[in-house]
């Protein structure tokens, strides 16, 4: 059989929509990749019931990873990547949630979600509830702030040194001798706003008029 | 009776066995362990960050350096990434060339692992015999790249460029040679007793406890699943490929080992069917949308100067939409969750690292055994730090 097989993934689809009817959600095929967009109160009982059901038995949780939305009122959609190797095929669950409401572990039904969750903590600071040690894993000890956010700047806020009369690593604001440079190369035709880049003056004048 | 007490060790970040910068805090009841705890992220350097503020282009380069010992594999699951949501066709001799090289990493990746597991354990003859091949290899990666291990050889669309002449027959020759350096391999470690009892029945893990700890590649298929994205969901040219999955059945140290020698001679037999298989034509897909035009076009034709400038200045537009893809990266399922929203800039880029759930796991495996089996457990699960901190 041929991966990704279109006929077998529609099947699934509506396998799965006979089946799970416990909760409200929203199920997309896009590019032959199931989507499964729930709400994050329903989270745990989902990954369950697609883990135990022996017609479609997710085994293998891959990976949990967010997407940032700073203009949403919920702004982060955890995305859950399930596979399954006995029956070939993947989902994705996702459910959005924002900093103030943390969603629950799934650490009781994938013992690998630990870390995955751990770095969603570390790297988007979604906190998750009943999390056996939520630590930061991936950043440094100390480490201060979410860096995966939209609004966390590229640069940083410290930079790291030596400093040899204290003996010992200090934290200090970061100081960039040139610049970070972001170049706006896109095409005048495509990329367009309504003032154009390097083009300021031109509204200084008008301001006066 | 007296009593004892738990003491902490620090093993790493600068440890010979550590592998890279890995720091475990382990709590010893004597020589057993108790509980290890593995500190990451001291080679974190915000890779995923970084690709969001690149073009599609610039970004593939990051993926050299995530596992810095299989960099073609980590290229070749952007790339497909990338292909998807373009929707672009590569055609066949691109397709065979990136299968081509993508075995060769895998033999690159074993032949470090196995060595450097053997040498944790006390054989140093491997590493000396076989650093040799690696470094044959890694020529070959040199002739079509130009560098020996940060190539950004592959392309969203198939290959920077076609095989330099004379580099099939070398391929080829190599393959005859290499099959006796296995032998000479299987010969000195797989009977030899002191290897023998480092590893086997050490960090055993059951057909379900390995699913469950989401792990991949050569480490599943010790524990007996049957399960290879090579064949399972088969990307580029490996569904017209023969070959075979090796696997083991009781998930320990030594089966570990025995699957990635059987893998490497699978690989040998893929790069021979692709190099007989290869046919002439493009190695990338001649999409002015994503590909640069020939330097010829450029000296005679405006628009194709135009072309090239815009691509690599402005690179190209990715229309919006999500992807998972995966391949298989010789330590497991390297997967790409690549999001975009139209622009030229990937919206968000996740890096499924397959060392990741598999340190994880460290203390499930090591559990109870001495303190010199984890040294085994950790050389045997093939961790490269470069892709778990990212």
């Amino acid at each position: 059989m041929s991966y990704p097989n279109k006929r077998f993934i529609e099947d699934l689809v509506d396998l799965i929509k006979s089946l799970m009817n416990f909760c409200e959600y929203e199920i997309t095929n896009e590019k032959n990749e199931i989507n499964i967009l729930i709400k994050k109160e329903d989270l745990v009982s989902t990954l369950m019931f697609l883990k135990d059901n022996p017609s479609i038995s997710m085994e293998s949780l891959i990976d949990i990873t967010a997407i940032d939305y700073p203009g949403n009122e919920k702004r982060f959609t955890l995305v859950y990547n399930l596979l399954s190797i006995s029956k070939n095929f993947r989902i994705k669950v996702k459910t959005k949630t924002n900093e103030d409401n943390p969603v629950c572990s799934v650490t009781e039904v994938f013992p690998c979600a630990n870390w995955y969750e751990r770095e969603v903590w570390d790297l988007f600071g979604i906190r998750f509830l009943g999390h056996p040690d939520l630590r930061r894993i991936l950043t440094d000890y100390d480490f201060d702030g979410h860096p995966l956010r939209k609004d966390f700047p590229l640069t940083g806020f410290t930079q790291v040194r030596f400093d040899d009369e204290l003996g010992k690593v200090v934290n200090e604001p970061v100081k960039l001798d040139q610049e970070f440079r972001n170049f706006d190369n896109l095409s005048p035709w495509e990329g367009m706003s309504k003032y154009l880049p390097g083009d300021e003056k031109s509204n200084i004048s008008n301001d006066k008029d | 009776m007296t009593k004892t007490e738990n003491y902490t060790l620090n093993f790493g970040p600068q440890h010979p066995a550590a592998h890279g910068v890995l720091r475990l805090v382990l709590e010893l009841d004597g020589e057993v362990v108790q509980r290890a705890d593995p500190h990451i992220g001291l080679l974190h350097r915000g890779t995923e960050k970084l690709i969001e503020n690149k073009t599609y282009i610039q970004a593939l380069p990051y993926f050299d350096r995530l596992d810095y010992v299989s960099p073609m594999c980590q290229e070749h699951a952007y790339a497909l990434a990338v292909e998807k949501l373009l929707e672009v066709q590569v055609p066949i001799r691109g397709q065979y060339i990136r299968v081509l090289f993508s075995e060769i990493t895998r033999i690159l990746n074993h032949i470090l692992n196995i060595t450097t597991f053997a040498l944790d354990v006390g054989a140093m003859t491997p590493f000396l015999w076989l650093f040799e091949e690696r470094e044959i290899l890694m020529e070959f990666y040199e002739r079509v790249s130009g560098s020996r291990l940060h190539s950004a050889y592959f392309r969203p669309g198939g290959v920077h460029r076609d095989l330099p002449d004379g580099l099939e027959n070398d391929i080829k020759s190599f393959c005859e040679r290499f099959p006796k350096h296995i032998d000479d391999l299987e010969k000195l470690i797989e009977d030899n007793r002191i290897f023998k009892q480092r590893s086997v029945g050490i960090g055993k893990i059951s057909k379900e406890d390995a699913l469950s700890w989401g792990f991949t590649g050569p480490c599943l298929r010790a524990s007996g699943h049957n399960w290879d994205l090579r064949k399972k969901q088969p990307y580029d040219c490996y569904k017209d490929l023969e070959f075979q999955i090796p696997t083991g059945t009781s998930g320990d140290c030594f089966e570990r080992f025995l699957v990635r020698v059987e893998e490497m001679r699978q690989s040998l037999l893929i790069i021979k069917q692709c190099l007989d298989q290869m046919p002439d034509g493009e190695c990338i897909a001649r999409d002015p949308r994503i590909v640069p035009p020939k330097r010829v076009d450029m000296k005679n034709s405006m628009e194709s100067l135009i072309n090239h400038f815009k691509l690599f200045t402005e690179g190209f537009h990715v229309p919006a939409g999500e992807t998972y893809y995966a391949v298989e990266a010789p330590k497991g399922e390297f997967g790409v969750l690549l999001l975009s929203d139209g622009s030229n800039k990937p919206y968000r880029c996740k890096i499924r690292a397959p060392g990741f759930p598999l340190l994880q796991a460290t203390e499930f495996l090591s559990k109870g055994h001495m303190l010199s089996d984890l040294v085994a457990i950790i050389g045997s699960l093939d961790i490269v730090f470069g892709e778990i901190d990212r």
